[in-house]
C-alpha cells in the first residue's frame, strides 16, 4: 500500500462507520421458482434433475442423503445453534431471468441487485482485473470474463456448469477432500448442494486476476447450500475472493457450504472470505446460520495454501478452514478476524494436519467481541509421527469490547515427533480506556476511535487481503461496531 | 482565554484538586511546578476532559464557552491540546492515518471539508520538520516502538498539525536525553505566537530554561499556592519545595 492511499481509506471508512448499520438488508423483487419445503430421497432426485446432473453425481447425493439420516447435528461447538426442522426449508430457489436461454443477457432487476451489491456484473464496469462469478439462492447468474481466462486454459464457472462441461474433472475431485462422510452439515450439504464455483488452473499458470464469487441469499425461508472447487495443477497460482451477504429477516436461514481446495506440486492459492451475511438485529432476532466446511488439501511437495477470512456476519459461525499438509515442504496458513456484536455466536478457527516432511504452518486469529456476544477461537495444530521437521506457529489474541462478551479459545496441539516445533501464543485484552481518551483529545469522536483501535488490532490479518478486499473489509468492521460503545 | 475559577476535581472519590483558579491569556507561558502528588497531572487531565477524574466544583471558562460541558473531542476542536506525559501506543494504527483522521475532524467541526491526501501529506513533511521526526516514524504505528524521546517529539509534531490555542505540556521533560529536551523545546518555541498559549506542568526547572515562562505556580496538596514571575522557578531549583511546604503546612 502507498502511503497516500492509507488516509483516504481511514476517513471514507468513517464516514461509512457514520452512516446506517448493515446496508445489504434490502429484498429483491425478482419471481423466484422455489421448490416446496421438505427434505427426502425425490427432493434429492428433483435438485438433480433440475440441473440436469449425470448419474453418477445423483449417486453421490444419495450416498450422502442416506448417510445424513444416520448423523446428528453436532453440538460441541461453543454456540447455541437451535433445533433445525430440516422439513420446513426449501433447498432450491433459482430466480427465474425473463431472458432464459439466452445465457449472455443478464435479467436486469438481477443486474440490479448487484450493482447495489457493488458487484457490477459488466466486464467494462470492473475497476481492475477481477473476474466474478454471481450466485444467487440456489444458481449461478453469471460468470465474468470466462472466454479471456479460457484462453489461458483457466476454467471459472459455476459448478453446475463444469459438472456439464468438465464431467471428469469434477468427478476426479469432487468429495476427495471433505468426504460426505466428513461431518453432519457436509453430509447434507453433498446431498443437496446446488451452485458455487468451479476453478481449475493448469499446470504452470498464473492465473492474470483474482476470481471471485459472490454468494447472495434473496429468497425466503430457503437454505444456500453452494459448493465450490478450487483446483491448482502443478506450479499454477491463483487467488480467489469469496463475499456474501443476505437480507435482513426475522427468520434465521441457513447456509451450509462446502469448500474444496486441491493444491499440487508447487502451486499456491489464496484464498480470501469477507463473510457479511445478515447478522440479526440488535436482539438477535434473524440471521445466518453459517455452518460451513472448508478444507484443502496441498497434495503436492513444496505447495501453499493460505485462508484469510474476516468474519463479521451471521448469527451463528461454525467454520474452520483447514489446511491438510501432505506434500513434503508444503505450507499452511491461516489468518482470522473474526468480529461479533450484540447476541452473534462465532465458533471459528482452523485445523493444519501435517503429514508431509518439513511442512510449515502459521495461524493468526484476532477475535473481537462486543454487544453479548461469545467468540471462540478453536484450533487443531496435529503433527504426524513422520511428519519429521515441522513447524507451527499460532497466534490467538481476543480483544473485548464490552463486559458483557465473552471470548474463548479451545487450542489443540498433538506432535508426534521431536523434530517438529509448534509455538503458541495467546493474548486477551480490553480495549484500552486511555487509548480512546488519547484518540479523544486529538478530536476523535469515541465510536471512530474504536473503529481505528479495532483496524489496527486486525491489521496483520487485513494486509494478507487483496487491496480491493481490505478496505471494504475495514469499513466493514467499523460498521459492524456500530453502537457497541456506550 | 482560559479562566479556571475555583476548579475542584476528585478520581475514585479522593479529592485531588481543590480549588484551583488561574487565568491565561492569549501570548503567555505558564509554568506549573511543585511536589509529585500535588496535582499537577490530575489539572491537565481535568481540563481535557479525561472520564477518570470527577469535577466537584468550580467552573473553566475557554474563550467564553463553558470547557467542562464539552466533550473531549470537542474541546480539542476548540483548540485544546494536551501533550501526554505518557503516550500511548495504537498498534496497528499508523500516525498518517490517527492524525488525517484528527485534522479532518476538527475541520468537520468547523464545517470545512477534508484536506486531499497531497495536501495532507504536504502539510505532514512541513511539520514534522519542526521536530525533525522522520518520514519513516511518521508511516509507523501511533507511539509503537518509539523510544522516550520519540513519543515526546511526536506529541509536539501532533500539537504542530493540530494548530492549537492552548497547549499543556504534561511534564513534557521526564525521561529525556538533554538532546531530545533542546529539540522538543525549539519546536515549541518555533510554535509559539502571539495568539497561542502554553502551559508548561513540570517538576524541574531544567526545561524551563529553554521554554521561558511568564508565570511560574506552585501547585501543592491541590491549590496554587505561590505564583510570580520566572524567578521563582530559579529559585525552586535552589531551594527546593520544602520551604514552600512548611509555610502552606503551618497556614493550616
Amino acid at each position: 500500500m502507498k502511503e497516500n492511499e492509507k488516509p483516504e481509506k481511514g476517513n471514507q471508512i468513517i464516514e461509512e462507520a457514520a452512516q446506517a448499520e448493515y446496508k445489504y438488508g434490502f429484498v429483491t423483487d425478482i419471481e423466484t421458482e422455489v421448490i416446496p419445503k421438505g427434505l427426502d430421497e425425490d427432493v434429492v432426485r428433483r435438485i438433480s434433475a433440475l440441473k440436469g446432473e449425470p448419474e453418477w453425481l445423483l449417486e453421490f447425493r444419495l450416498k450422502a442423503y442416506r448417510y445424513w439420516l444416520t448423523l446428528k447435528a453436532p453440538t460441541w461447538g461453543h454456540v447455541h445453534v437451535p433445533e433445525i426442522d430440516y422439513q420446513d426449508i426449501s433447498y432450491y430457489a433459482a430466480p427465474r431471468q425473463k431472458k432464459a436461454g439466452e445465457k449472455k443477457e443478464i435479467d436486469p432487476e438481477l443486474k440490479k441487485t448487484f450493482d447495489k451489491l457493488g458487484i457490477p456484473l459488466e466486464e467494462q464496469l470492473r475497476l481492475s482485473g477481477m473476474a466474478v462469478d454471481a450466485v444467487m439462492d440456489s444458481v449461478s447468474v453469471k460468470t465474468t470474463y470466462r472466454e479471456r481466462l479460457a484462453e489461458l486454459g483457466v476454467i471459472f464457472c459455476s459448478i453446475s456448469e463444469a459438472v456439464k462441461d468438465y464431467p471428469d474433472l469434477v468427478r476426479k475431485y469432487l468429495g476427495k477432500v471433505v468426504p460426505y462422510t466428513d461431518n453432519f452439515y457436509a453430509a447434507l450439504n453433498s446431498a443437496v448442494f446446488s451452485d458455487g464455483s468451479f476453478v481449475y488452473i493448469p499446470k504452470g499458470v498464473r492465473c492474470p486476476m483474482e476470481l471471485s464469487t459472490y454468494f447472495r441469499i434473496n429468497a425466503a425461508q430457503t437454505g444456500q447450500f453452494e459448493r465450490t472447487l478450487i483446483v491448482a495443477d502443478d506450479d499454477a497460482y491463483v487467488s480467489y475472493l469469496e463475499g456474501c451477504t443476505a437480507p435482513m429477516r426475522d427468520e434465521n436461514q441457513l447456509h451450509a457450504a462446502i469448500v474444496e481446495i486441491i493444491v499440487e506440486d508447487r502451486a499456491e492459492v489464496k484464498y480470501s472470505t469477507v463473510q457479511n451475511w445478515y447478522p440479526g438485529d440488535k436482539d438477535g432476532k434473524g440471521g445466518i446460520y453459517n455452518l460451513v466446511t472448508k478444507r484443502g488439501l496441498c497434495r503436492g511437495d513444496h505447495s501453499k495454501l493460505s485462508w484469510t477470512q474476516v468474519e463479521t456476519g451471521s448469527a451463528i459461525t461454525w467454520k474452520y478452514p483447514s489446511c491438510v499438509l501432505k506434500g513434503d515442504h508444503s505450507v499452511g496458513e491461516f489468518y482470522s478476524v473474526a468480529l461479533t456484536n450484540n447476541w452473534q455466536e462465532a465458533d471459528t478457527g482452523t485445523k493444519m494436519i501435517h503429514l508431509g516432511k518439513n511442512s510449515t504452518s502459521t495461524i493468526v486469529s484476532k477475535g473481537i467481541s462486543a454487544g453479548h456476544s461469545q467468540n471462540s477461537y478453536r484450533g487443531m495444530v496435529k503433527i504426524a509421527p513422520k511428519a519429521t521437521g515441522c513447524r507451527n506457529f499460532t497466534q490467538c489474541d481476543s480483544l473485548l469490547l464490552s463486559d458483557t462478551s465473552g471470548a474463548h479459545t479451545f487450542p489443540v496441539i498433538e506432535v508426534g515427533n521431536d523434530t517438529s516445533v509448534v509455538e503458541h501464543e495467546a493474548t486477551t485484552s480490553k480495549i484500552n480506556e486511555d487509548q480512546i481518551f488519547y484518540c479523544n483529545q486529538r478530536g476523535i469522536p469515541t465510536e471512530d476511535a474504536v473503529g481505528l483501535i479495532v483496524n489496527g488490532y486486525a491489521k496483520e490479518v487485513m494486509s494478507k487481503l487483496p487491496m480491493e478486499f481490505a478496505v471494504e473489509a475495514q469499513k466493514l468492521l467499523s460498521i459492524s461496531l456500530e453502537g457497541s460503545v456506550g | 482565554m482560559l479562566i479556571i475559577k475555583d476548579l475542584q476535581a476528585s478520581i475514585e472519590d479522593k479529592q485531588i484538586l481543590k480549588g484551583i483558579n488561574l487565568t491565561v491569556k492569549p501570548g503567555e507561558v505558564h509554568a506549573i511546578m511543585g511536589p509529585n502528588g500535588s496535582g499537577k497531572s490530575t489539572l491537565s487531565a481535568v481540563l481535557t476532559g479525561n472520564p477518570a477524574y470527577t469535577v466537584t466544583g468550580g467552573s473553566v471558562e475557554f474563550y467564553g464557552k463553558d470547557l467542562l460541558a464539552l466533550s473531549p473531542e470537542d474541546r480539542a476542536h476548540e483548540g485544546l491540546f494536551l501533550s501526554f506525559q505518557y503516550p500511548v501506543e495504537i498498534p496497528g494504527v499508523s500516525m498518517v492515518n490517527f492524525m488525517r483522521t484528527a485534522l479532518n475532524e476538527k475541520r468537520k467541526y468547523f464545517g470545512q471539508e477534508p484536506l486531499s491526501a497531497a495536501d495532507f501529506l504536504k502539510l505532514m513533511r512541513e511539520k514534522r520538520s519542526i521536530v525533525q521526526l522522520d518520514n519513516k516514524l511518521a508511516s509507523r504505528a501511533v507511539n509503537e516502538g518509539f523510544s522516550g524521546g520519540e513519543k515526546k517529539r511526536n506529541e509536539i509534531f501532533q500539537m504542530a498539525m493540530l494548530e492549537p490555542k492552548l497547549s499543556i505540556l504534561d511534564e513534557t521533560d521526564s525521561g529525556l536525553d538533554i538532546d531530545a529536551l533542546r529539540i522538543v523545546a525549539s519546536g515549541v518555541n518555533t510554535l509559539k505566537s502571539k495568539e497561542n498559549a502554553t502551559i508548561v506542568i513540570t517538576h524541574y526547572q531544567r526545561l524551563l530554561d529553554y521554554i521561558k515562562p511568564d508565570f511560574v505556580h506552585v501547585l501543592y496538596k491541590g491549590r496554587i499556592v505561590m505564583s510570580a514571575g520566572p524567578e521563582l522557578a530559579l529559585e525552586l531549583e535552589d531551594k527546593g519545595y520544602d520551604w514552600i511546604k512548611e509555610q502552606v503546612d503551618s497556614q493550616q
